[in-house]
């Protein structure tokens, strides 16, 4: 009973990492843009989430509403202004332009909301829980979960099925004959960047409400956001899910076995996928 | 008569290494002009030069008599211009079909009108239909050549330019794709068409331009020049006729 507890919180944990995940398996899986500050960007959104929460006394599904739209923004402005100037085959420029980008916004933080934890005051429903099953399960981790799932299913459909997602797949294979077919890959890839940054707007505000952020919090979740990328293949919105769930789910198991190995196990099992089947779980191997 | 596309002393360059040496050439509406030459004669970064793949002085390349030297590959596609890129250039990953959908999505984007329509691109190269699930990777490269010249044509182009589109093909491959050609020209579309064989090149077109070393050393009707005449134009003065 107790290790099924464990899986079960473990699929919970990792409708959070999905979270994480989606945004940077469309712009590392699929745009080949490695953004370092992809984690500091959900820990800015949780704080301005939160001071937006203090200074209107809103609760979470206005903050929600409030913080979407702007995490859209900010993804489009960081594509036109940063992203658009270093895109390319080559990753690197990418990587460090995103590099000083994590530094200079993990500074602004510290300058702006110390180095204090804050929490998104949740009303209650951070606390809520259902029994099911001789097991509790938070209402809070079950609605992450849930949204998780909606998002990856809405990205899935929008890369496979509308002109958008077709452009973007074709601007990631080949940027160049992209352009042939009268696509404009920058503008592209500013609506892709604008995407992901605003599932982060998600992230952001469950993020907040179910533990606390502080301005050095960025690092961790990029970490986690990468290797459940990595664990669930390239290219594939489901994989990063999947590969989340894997994450959480070690986690979880890790932190019944020693309450130190938590993090531990789950970066060992990204270890083992990338050792045994470094395309990961869904990724195609390069022929 | 105004030409539909010309290049006016074009000079194209790779960073330090000039391509270009003033190149002029002219196509007229519903014409076929081929372009030969050796390997680095420069057809190919003439091609992607009017394309606005590389910088260009903006009055070197005219469309309709409008200055269109270093536009946007975008934005010339939107300009009625599509390329069936050297090496095909196919978006990996995706179905035959999706990659076609790309310009579809494009050219009603852009509001192009023009009268390539799926089916009709279907009727043109039959396998393509057959074919529309599978990923374009799995295609042969004969059929991956007849995706890339689909997809140029549902971007609804008045001018087309083809590169090389025999490159690596079996005899029998490169006359199905050129058989459909004339076809292509019945819809009004000018085409400039690369061509390393120089009989396949005279009997696909109307006029040639012959190319060597960044420069045009000879022009004329397809039907009325002599071999005597390409030798010396394709190897330079001097050299023996092949």
């Amino acid at each position: 009973m107790q290790w099924f507890d464990a899986l079960v919180q473990g699929i919970l944990l990792g409708g959070m990492y999905a979270q994480y995940a989606l945004g940077m398996a469309l712009m590392f899986g699929v745009m080949r843009i490695v953004n370092i500050s992809h984690g500091d960007l959900v820990i800015l959104l949780s704080l301005i989430g939160i001071s937006i929460a203090t200074a209107w006394g809103l609760g979470p599904l206005p903050v929600l509403v409030v913080l979407v739209p702007l995490a859209v923004l900010m993804g489009w402005v960081l594509q036109k202004a940063v992203l658009n100037r270093v895109v390319g085959s080559d990753p690197l420029p990418s990587l460090i332009a995103t590099f000083g980008l994590s530094i200079a916004l993990q500074n602004l933080m510290l300058q702006i909301w110390s180095a204090n934890s804050r929490s998104l005051p949740g009303h209650g429903i951070e606390s809520q829980s259902l029994e099911i099953g001789g097991i509790y399960v938070g209402l809070l981790p079950l609605i992450v979960l849930a949204v998780a799932t909606g998002l990856t299913w809405c990205l899935d459909l929008t890369l496979k099925r509308t002109r958008f997602g077709r452009a973007l797949r074709a601007a990631s294979a080949d940027v160049e004959a992209a352009a042939m077919t009268g696509i404009n890959p920058r503008a592209v890839y500013a609506m892709a960047t604008a995407a992901a940054v605003g599932i982060l707007g998600f992230a952001a505000v469950f993020q907040a409400l179910r533990s606390t952020v502080a301005p050095a919090d960025g690092p961790a979740q990029l970490i986690y956001a990468f290797e459940a990328v990595i664990i669930g293949g390239m290219g594939t919105v489901w994989g990063a899910f999947v590969g989340s769930m894997v994450l959480g789910i070690s986690q979880a198991i890790g932190f019944r076995i020693d309450p130190g190995f938590g993090v531990l196990a789950g970066h060992i099992v990204f270890l083992a996928v990338l050792a045994s089947r470094p395309q990961g779980l869904f990724g195609k191997a390069l022929s | 008569m105004t030409a539909v596309l010309s290049t006016h002393g074009l000079v194209a360059r790779y960073g330090d290494f000039q391509a270009l040496y003033g190149v002029d050439i002219e196509l007229h509406q519903g014409e076929a002009v081929a372009l030969i030459g050796a390997n680095g004669a420069g057809k190919s970064t003439l091609l992607r030069s009017i394309m606005g793949l590389l910088p260009v002085g903006r009055e070197m390349v005219l469309l309709h008599g409008e200055p269109v030297g270093g536009t946007a590959t975008d934005r010339m596609v939107q300009k009625g211009v599509a390329i069936v890129p050297e090496g095909r250039r196919l978006f990996t990953g995706m179905s035959v079909e999706d990659n076609l959908r790309v310009a579809i999505d494009q050219a009603a984007r852009m509001g192009a009108k023009g009268g390539w329509t799926l089916p009709r691109l279907h009727r043109l190269f039959p396998i393509l239909k057959e074919k529309a699930r599978a990923p374009v990777q799995s295609l042969s490269g004969g059929q991956q050549q007849m995706v890339a010249i689909g997809r140029a044509l549902l971007c609804q182009p008045r001018v087309l330019l083809c590169d090389e589109i025999s490159l690596g093909l079996a005899p029998k491959v490169i006359r199905e794709i050129y058989a459909a050609l004339p076809e292509i020209r019945a819809t009004g579309t000018a085409m400039i068409v690369v061509e390393q064989d120089v009989g396949l090149a005279r009997s696909a077109s109307d006029r040639l331009y012959c190319m060597l070393e960044g420069r045009v050393t000879l022009t004329g009707r397809s039907a009325e020049i002599t071999r005597e005449q390409i030798g010396k134009a394709y190897f330079g003065a001097g050299h023996a006729v092949v």
